[in-house]
């Protein structure tokens, strides 16, 4: 029980996705200019990415490890990652309108999005159990969506803020995804697996 | 050789299972849009000119769907209302004169010499009919042109003009069969003879 605890505090904070493993960046400078969309791309994130390290950890396991194909994982999880959000879409859009309309528009996006193949890859790296594999998962998205709310949050309050010229509108993001990555490194040797 | 094979059956099969999954999601999971919608919507006339208080020809179609009355469209006119009544199987009512008369069918027309450039009647057109830059001067695309008039109100010059356009060989097309007063099919006439 402790071991997935750790697994869930490594990846969120000491080795958060976004801030210190530097994976999926794109959505995270992309959707963090209103909290809005921000909070909409975490649930959808957090949705898509544990289930798809399920999927690829299940793929690798039972067809992959055991006709000794390991070398075709990265193509495979693509693969797998690409069809469980597309069929998710589908399910959603006919079950759900609500959530549909919430989480639709991202849905698409987060199939090419570098954290959700970079938990798959590193699921099968560190040799992660069942279990484990979907807290490694559940855990980079909470993380993910954590520091994407904190984002967007803080790039709402500096459209406001009286910024100096050159450094307005992506410079300042940057800027300030930087200085977040600094304080994010504060957590290093908090726990280490 | 062996590797290689069943690296790419292997693969092949993932593919088709998922495939086969997709194909099978997708039909199973249909979302049907409302397609009394669509068709209402392709019996409008699509001048986009928003003179039955809708901002164009769809929200109208969606809004009639939803029980609004079918006569507040002057450039589709009675034989609109006509088709609209047919389809919906409602009572054909008169052009409701609050939003306007029919007309028949126009274009406007941009009296050049007159024109100051001032790019109102562009961000006025709701299908970008109008060609033209600030300070130049501007022209109507007139097979684009719906005959919608909006771009009217803006000028601050009054240089545009809104001209029928006579029925000729090119633009004449069959009435549409409905109107008439006698079917065509022997079965539509009587319906309980079946052959």
């Amino acid at each position: 029980m402790t071991e997935y605890i750790l697994i869930l505090v490594s990846t969120i904070l000491v080795n958060n996705f976004v801030l210190v493993q530097f994976l999926g960046l794109c959505p995270f400078m992309g959707v963090s200019n209103k909290l809005e969309t921000a909070i909409g791309m975490s649930l959808a994130t957090t949705f898509v990415l544990t289930l798809s390290s399920v999927c690829s950890y299940l793929a690798f396991e039972y067809l992959l490890s055991p006709l000794g194909l390991e070398y075709l994982q990265t193509i495979t999880f693509i693969l797998v990652i690409a069809v469980v959000v597309q069929f998710t879409e589908i399910v959603v859009r006919k079950t759900s309108p609500l959530l549909y309309r919430v989480l639709g528009i991202f849905l698409p996006l987060i199939t090419t999005n570098c954290a959700v193949l970079g938990v798959a890859l590193l699921n099968i790296k560190k040799q992660n159990g069942f279990v484990e594999s979907i807290m490694y998962g559940f855990g980079a998205a909470v993380g993910f969506s954590l520091v994407l709310v904190l984002f967007s949050a803080m790039r709402e309050r500096i459209a406001v803020a009286d910024v100096p010229k050159p450094f307005q509108g992506s410079a300042i993001g940057m800027i300030t995804a930087g200085l977040m990555s600094l304080a994010f490194l504060g957590f290093t040797g908090l726990v280490n697996i | 050789m062996s590797i290689i094979l069943s690296a790419v059956l292997t693969l092949l099969a993932l593919a088709v299972i998922f495939g086969a999954i997709l194909g099978f999601a997708a039909i199973k999971f249909k979302v049907e849009g409302n397609p009394i919608v669509d068709e209402i919507d392709s019996l409008l006339p699509q001048t986009q000119c928003g003179q039955c208080g809708y901002p164009g020809c769809r929200p109208y179609a969606e809004a009639i769907a939803n029980g609004e009355d079918i006569n507040k469209c002057p450039p589709g006119g009675e034989a609109t209302i006509q088709t609209l009544a047919d389809l919906l199987d409602v009572e054909a009512i008169p052009l409701d004169a609050e939003h306007g008369e029919e007309k028949g069918k126009q274009v406007a027309v941009i009296r050049e010499d007159e024109c100051i450039g001032c790019t109102k009647c562009i961000q006025a057109c709701p299908i970008d009919a109008i060609l033209g830059a600030a300070k130049q001067m501007h022209t109507v695309i007139a097979d684009e042109c719906t005959g919608c008039d909006l771009c009217v109100e803006p000028c601050p010059v009054d240089c545009i003009d809104m001209i029928s356009v006579p029925e000729t060989i090119k633009s004449w097309t069959w009435k549409n069969p409905k109107d008439q007063a006698f079917k065509i099919i022997a079965t539509d006439r009587n319906p309980e003879v079946r052959v």
